[in-house]
């Protein structure tokens, strides 16, 4: 198992090393973000001043290897934008976005899940017609729309919910969490179900094809011949063989929610890392895009990892063989 | 009875949503600032957001008249080398310091310090060679040459306080640093606030980037009382979401409503709507150097553009008004000059051309091309409004009197790269003059490029006019107003009449605002919500 969780850590970093080096020469390509952050007021004289200072003077590979030789000692950068080590920004931006994702996860999980198994269970019943016509609109609609199209039915028309921002935080152990406090709740909720639609599709979709598959299984009628409750038969014996394909979906679908809740942060203007990377790459923020990305590689390595793990508890047949998975 | 209670609740929800006092006002910016340390950045939400808690030296009005803040009133000598400012007195910062000449001195050594800035005020006190306190409440500013723009230049950038800075007795400035001061304060001393310390009418309360600047009415304030109580910027990048936060009632105030909005905005019972010229011209530029010209085609190599005849010819091609009708929705105002009529060193009697499609066949045929040529127009498709559309219209004109244009639109980052390393032949993109009028954008835009003499900083162009220079040089060591105002206007006109560079239209700049308020619109785009005020 250790020489397991070795291996992955060092897939992971190789990974992280490409993508770090993709990334850094791509944005030196793309343009300079002096121009962008300069005010065009400023002289000639001016702008090769700004350029020397924040050091893109440099030949690019000069550039490159201040970085390499920064990472040897823990420093990704600091943005050019907002004077801060690029790490601790995206640290700081963070606990809202893990918050949006976790709570998007769970409404699409204790949601989806149920709506998935009766779909499953009863597939000619109209009500599971319904659930299936949903979760079709639930993952064809474009997540800003439907990001706008909450906005302007619960904010505009119905004045139950704000319309974006994060609303008022309690520090927990230093960290700003909104869900403690309604004000907080309440701009949390529109957001969350925005991440949560297109997730809670997918899982409706993967149970009720799992439900399907397994309840026609022997073992299934053999626990029905028995006389287990239908409850138990359901709950456990079905639920527990449907859950691999749910799981890795799942794991992935976390992963790309808390790096790429671009859209989500963008409509309800939540102040998490999606919306700092966006904004990054309009101002070419080299050291933050690249801080970024490598958190994000790093977190996807761990993501599959903790799914691996999820697997061998639930199927007792997927074991955790040599770095093998 | 489920039913009732849901509504029951949904209504009391509701009721918590609105904003918790009339006293408070919330506006959302379309961008950031990256800070609100006042000498941090030189950008517009970052000046806009100082305004509120920093004041300048001089302060510029709405339509950026420049007008008394903390110097009371102010004499240049008769050879234009010494400025004398006579400051208020009574003035005091918000941790109840007074404020005196020493703390203009501490800024002015701060400007060029600020560590990191990515875009430095220091072009603001640069033509300075000497500031001095000669008592408490008076600044003698020298400079090598007459420079009629300081006022501006000092209009600019909001004074600090020597002591929240950490600095106690004196300050004596030098332009190679100032003696005494070993380091400056990093911006982030002025984020979480301990700097934070100005004598504006607003008090530093938070700022957490990405989600508000907060701050409170400082009751102290030399001026008239501010109106609100507490004021908060929010940025919200995304305008659909921006125009949605206004309609939920979160917001008071919004920037850049977008255009195609602005109709059924008006028409909302809920929102109004105010809008003010601005200072903001549209332009296209022309290559005037390269030979052959990138995206210049079926000219044998040639660069038509460097021909006055052709340049005159796309002029008359463009039908402006209707790029200002069907494109800005009427939010913009045809242009023929840099400036608008508003501001200092217009010509006024130059007036707007008459687009004439026969005239401007005859002119390229003058000039020897009978059959046109084709042409790429370069432009960003995400920094001005509509940019990427007006760059289309203005191809369809173009291509109607025979030069085939087409359009390359870009987002910004990859447009000013490729700009600043002279890969368009035309390219369009906008300058929003400071209080300097028509000297800005002559000075940024036409000048022949030069270094030493800080000169055509954004001419990407490359148009050189020997004859233009002297007078634009003369215009910027002249500080006696009329004389100024009088170069100003004559290097206006010789722009004009060589089509240098050709101005498509002045931005007119909107902002929505909740039923009920108004506010008065600023010539430099900047939202600043001292002026918003209920309407009656």
């Amino acid at each position: 198992m250790l020489a397991y969780l070795i291996r992955r850590f060092g897939q992971a970093f190789l990974v992280m090393a490409v993508m770090a080096t993709i990334v850094f020469f791509g944005l030196y390509a793309v343009g300079n973000p002096v121009d962008l952050l300069i005010n065009p007021e400023a002289d000639l004289a001016e702008q090769e001043e700004t350029i020397r200072r924040l050091g893109l003077d440099k030949p690019v590979h000069v550039q490159f290897g201040y970085f390499l030789s920064g990472l040897t000692q823990g420093d990704l950068g600091t943005s050019f934008v907002h004077n801060r080590p690029a790490l601790e920004l995206i640290l700081s931006r963070l606990p809202a976005t893990l918050e949006l994702a976790f709570l998007g996860i769970l409404i699409a999980v204790v949601i989806g899940i149920p709506l998935g198994m009766i779909a499953g269970l009863k597939p000619d019943a109209p009500y599971s017609k319904v659930i299936m016509t949903g979760s079709v609109i639930g993952f064809s609609t474009p997540n800003f729309w439907q990001g706008l199209m909450l906005i302007m039915l619960f904010a505009v028309f119905l004045g139950w919910l704000p319309a974006g921002g994060r609303g008022e935080t309690v520090d927990v152990f230093g960290i700003p969490v909104s869900f403690l406090t309604w004000d907080g709740l309440s701009h949390l909720i529109l957001p969350a179900i925005n991440v949560a639609i297109y997730k809670m599709s997918l899982v409706i979709r993967l149970t009720r094809a799992g439900t399907a598959e397994v309840s026609l299984q022997d073992y299934v009628k053999y626990a029905r011949a028995r006389g287990l409750s239908p409850v138990r038969v359901v709950g456990v014996h079905i639920l527990k063989n449907i859950m691999i394909p749910v799981v890795t979906v799942l794991g992935l679908e976390t992963g790309n929610v808390i790096a790429f809740a671009v859209v989500t942060e963008t409509v309800f203007s939540w102040p998490g890392i999606g919306k700092l990377l966006i904004d990054s790459i309009g101002l070419l923020d080299r050291p933050v895009v690249v801080a970024y990305l490598m958190l994000t590689v790093f977190l996807f390595v761990m993501i599959n990892l903790v799914v691996d793990i999820a697997y061998s508890i639930l199927d007792p047949r997927v074991r955790v063989k040599r770095g093998k998975s | 009875m489920k039913k009732l209670t849901l509504v029951a609740a949904a209504l009391s929800l509701g009721a918590l949503s609105t904003p918790a006092s009339a006293q408070s006002l919330v506006a959302a910016f379309a961008s950031e600032p990256s800070s609100v340390d006042p000498l941090y950045h030189n950008l517009g939400p970052n000046n806009a957001t100082r305004k509120h808690m920093f004041e300048s030296l001089v302060g510029e009005g709405p339509d950026l008249a420049i007008i008394p803040m903390l110097a009371e009133s102010w004499s240049s000598s008769e050879d234009g080398l010494t400025w004398t400012f006579n400051l208020r007195k009574g003035v005091k910062f918000h941790d109840g310091g007074d404020f005196t000449a020493r703390d203009f001195l501490y800024t002015a050594c701060r400007i060029p310090n600020v560590p990191n800035s990515p875009s430095s005020m220091a072009g603001f006190i640069k033509r300075a060679k000497s500031i001095e306190a000669p008592d408490d409440h008076t600044i003698k500013v020298t400079t090598p040459a007459p420079y009629p723009l300081l006022l501006t230049d000092f209009a600019s950038f909001g004074v600090i306080s020597a002591s929240a800075n950490g600095h106690t007795g004196p300050v004596t400035y030098s332009k190679d640093g100032c003696a005494g001061i070993d380091s400056y304060l990093d911006s982030k001393a002025y984020n979480d606030g301990s700097a934070t310390i100005g004598t504006g009418p607003y008090k530093f309360v938070s700022f957490t980037p990405g989600e508000s600047v907060v701050m409170a009415r400082n009751d102290d304030y030399w001026g008239d009382k501010p109106h609100w109580a507490e004021i908060t910027i929010r940025p919200i990048t995304n305008a659909g979401a921006r125009v949605a936060a206004l309609l939920a009632g979160d917001v008071d105030v919004i920037e850049k409503p977008p255009v195609q909005d602005l109709d059924r905005l008006r028409k909302d019972a809920k929102v109004d709507v105010v809008q003010g010229a601005s200072s903001r011209v549209i332009y296209l530029h022309f290559d005037h150097v390269g030979e052959p010209s990138p995206g210049i085609d079926g000219t044998d190599g040639k660069n038509p553009l460097k021909d006055v005849r052709v340049r005159k010819a796309i002029s008359l091609a463009i039908n402006r008004p209707l790029i200002v009708d069907r494109i800005m929705g009427g939010l913009a105002v045809p242009a023929r000059q840099l400036v608008p009529d508003f501001m200092v060193g217009v010509d006024k009697s130059i007036e707007l051309e008459k687009p004439s499609m026969d005239e401007a066949k005859r002119l390229l045929a003058e000039a020897g091309y009978p059959n046109g040529f084709s042409l790429t127009i370069g432009s960003p498709n995400d920094r001005y409004i509509n940019d990427s559309k007006i760059a289309q219209a203005v191809a369809q004109m173009l291509t109607r009197v025979g030069i085939k244009t087409d359009v390359d639109a870009m987002t910004a980052s990859v447009f000013f790269k490729r700009r600043n390393k002279y890969e368009f032949s035309l390219y369009l993109a906008g300058w929003g003059s400071s209080g300097a009028g028509m000297a800005s954008p002559l000075r940024a835009l036409v000048a022949s490029q030069s270094k030493e003499k800080g000169l055509g900083g954004t001419n990407r162009g490359r148009y050189s006019n020997a004859e233009l220079d002297v007078v634009i040089e003369e215009a910027l060591a002249t500080v006696e107003p009329k004389a100024h105002q009088a170069l100003l206007s004559k290097a206006s006109k010789m722009v004009v009449d060589d089509v240098a560079i050709l101005p498509l239209h002045y931005e007119v700049t909107p902002w929505a605002l909740k039923a009920g308020l108004t506010m008065t619109p600023r010539a430099d785009q900047h939202t600043v919500l001292t002026s918003v005020r209920p309407a009656n």
